[in-house]
């Protein structure tokens, strides 16, 4: 396990590396100058200088490049032109609500996927089935910024149950984690029942079920748990719809964390928050596929030999 | 039944995109400030909105859009993947190597954080959408087809057009890419799909095709400004968009399986 690890970590290094270059270059892709961009065409060539030299565009791209990357090390992502702070305590500030929203959203998707897979594997083909599978269809089809407005229409604006944004208490939490959960409930309820209906044919079912277990017993004590690993394999593959997600989640719900950060510093053309955001949330990706590697690895032991 | 459903979806839609125009009477940027946020009615079918503008008709110039994105970035995706891929796959070696690396930094981005990030630095238009959703669109075509040519370049009528002297770009031109034009077209139906929902994704974030042109992302972003008073300018947009793409996911799907039986 430790060979795979380190083979796994090794792997990762460079695209680590590709990731931060492209970062990097972004703010170099600014039509014009960026500190123009960032200040206005009006402002005097003073001010525009002041904001090259504290960026660094006015150095070689080289030495830039050498200074943007020894800055990572050091976890200095640069400094918000808009609130004057560094950047990463800025996104430092927010990413535990992004993890909030984030992990409660898969905390819903997995409440709503197992049942309805269950009940389409369980009455395959009947009533009962065809209407899980509908819900779940409904589900892949609605884009969040589409679910999250209209979620609120119906419980915020109607019923007046939640508040339509903000942040602070459960409720607040209620209608942004099912908005970013919708999807990932449809695609887990899908692969659940796939998958347990497969396992339904196996043998050790049937003998369970000739043991004398009850149906429902041999598919909780039996089926169920080997039917869940494609589960937890899609819910890897997902992380980043979920992460993307948060973007649009938080800015439909005012939601404070880092995805509403992102789009709150494009607005403004800060730059190196921008930046900042961006690297950080593409790091995360990056990481998380990583655990989630090793995690399979862990789990199963002929990854590792591959 | 789906598949019949997800192509009448597509046909109908780019029948209404193509000449509703002509048969909505309103002018999509027209503004009547007196009636704004009035709901459906006889003389406006589906309401209008903020600025008193035409809903239906706006629905229409936005599916022009929709369509309009959907197809040039499967287009520019679909010719560059397929010519990146085939490279990869078919030369092999340090050429496999070095593409494959670009190809894992680009999916190290999660979803459209990258093109979110392009059409930041680059300014919102249509054009830097397009150029966006391509930039990171390219790589799942490139992966497809460079997967299909590791097998194609192994087969028997591949290596006696080698034989024979054929140079490497008549072999793929001819005889490799062909064989993958089955999986790039299913490949690139779903791809509308979800080109459809990032343009919609980018313009609902500001970062898309510009005011007063009507798409519709900009329609439901505008929308939830008045969830209150007019809820039909969030419904109407956002259930346009989620039918069309369910109607390109049938259409997928549907050739998924005419192409691919065994799935």
């Amino acid at each position: 396990m430790l060979r795979y690890t380190i083979r796994r970590l090794v792997m990762t290094l460079p695209v680590l590396l590709g990731v931060a270059t492209l970062v990097f270059l972004l703010i170099h892709l600014v039509p014009g100058d960026p500190a123009e961009a960032m200040l206005g065409e009006t402002a005097p060539a003073a001010d525009l200088a002041d904001l090259r030299a504290k960026l660094g565009l006015d150095a070689p791209l080289v030495a830039q490049y050498r200074h943007f990357l020894t800055g990572l090390v050091r976890g200095d992502l640069g400094t918000s032109f808009r609130y004057n702070t560094p950047v990463a305590r800025e996104i430092a500030q927010r990413v535990g609500k992004t993890a909030q929203l984030a992990l409660s959203a898969m905390v819903v998707a997995i409440l709503i996927a197992l049942p309805l897979g269950i009940l389409g594997a369980l009455f395959r083909g009947r009533a009962i089935d065809q209407a899980a599978m509908a819900v779940s269809l409904l589900g892949i089809s609605m884009p969040n910024f589409w679910l999250g407005p209209l979620l609120a229409i119906v419980f915020a604006v109607d019923l007046g149950w939640l508040p339509v944004s903000g942040s602070g208490t459960w409720r607040h939490l209620v209608l942004p984690a099912v908005t970013l959960g919708a999807a990932l409930a449809a695609i887990l309820a899908r692969m659940t029942r796939a998958s347990l209906i497969d396992e339904l044919r196996e043998l050790y079912v049937l003998a369970a079920r000739a043991r004398g277990l009850s149906r429902v017993r041999a598919v909780v004590r039996h089926a169920l748990r080997n039917s869940l690993i494609p589960v937890v394999t899609i819910i890897g593959l997902q992380l980043g719809a979920v992460l993307t997600g948060t973007i649009i989640t938080e800015t439909i719900f005012a939601w404070p964390g880092a995805g509403r950060l992102l789009i709150q510093a494009i607005s403004f053309r800060d730059y190196p928050l921008v930046q900042g955001c961006i690297l950080f949330i593409a790091v995360t990706y990056v990481v998380m596929n990583l655990l989630v590697d090793l995690a399979y690895a862990w789990l199963d032991p002929r990854i590792r030999y591959e | 039944m789906m598949r019949r459903l997800g192509l009448t979806i597509v046909v109908f839609t780019i029948v209404a995109a193509a000449i509703g125009p002509w048969i909505v009477p309103d002018d999509p940027v027209a503004q009547n400030l007196a009636l704004r946020l009035s709901g459906p009615s006889w003389r406006h079918l589906l309401g209008l909105d903020e600025l008193g503008r035409d809903v239906l008709a706006r629905l229409l110039v936005g599916a022009r859009i929709s369509l309009l994105v959907g197809f040039a970035v499967v287009t520019i995706s679909s010719m560059v993947g397929m010519t990146v891929g085939a490279i990869a796959g078919y030369r092999g070696g340090w050429v496999d190597d070095v593409l494959g690396r670009v190809m894992d930094v680009l999916l190290a981005f999660p979803g459209i954080l990258l093109a979110i990030a392009l059409v930041a630095v680059l300014g919102p238009s249509l054009r830097n959408v397009v150029l966006a959703l391509a930039v990171i669109g390219w790589v799942g075509y490139a992966r497809l087809v460079r997967g299909q040519v590791l097998k194609i370049r192994e087969l028997e009528y591949v290596q006696a057009a080698r034989a024979m002297g054929a140079p490497i770009t008549r072999v793929l031109v001819r005889h490799v890419v062909p064989a993958t034009f089955s999986s790039v077209t299913v490949q690139a139906t779903l791809g509308m799909a979800g080109a459809i929902i990032a343009e919609a994704s980018l313009s609902f974030l500001g970062l898309g095709v510009q005011p007063p042109t009507a798409s519709w992302g900009t329609m439901l972003d505008a929308g939830r400004s008045h969830l209150f008073e007019a809820p039909h300018l969030t419904i109407v947009p956002g259930f346009a968009i989620a039918v069309l793409v369910m109607g390109f996911n049938f259409a997928g799907d549907a050739l998924r399986d005419r192409f691919d039986p065994r799935l």
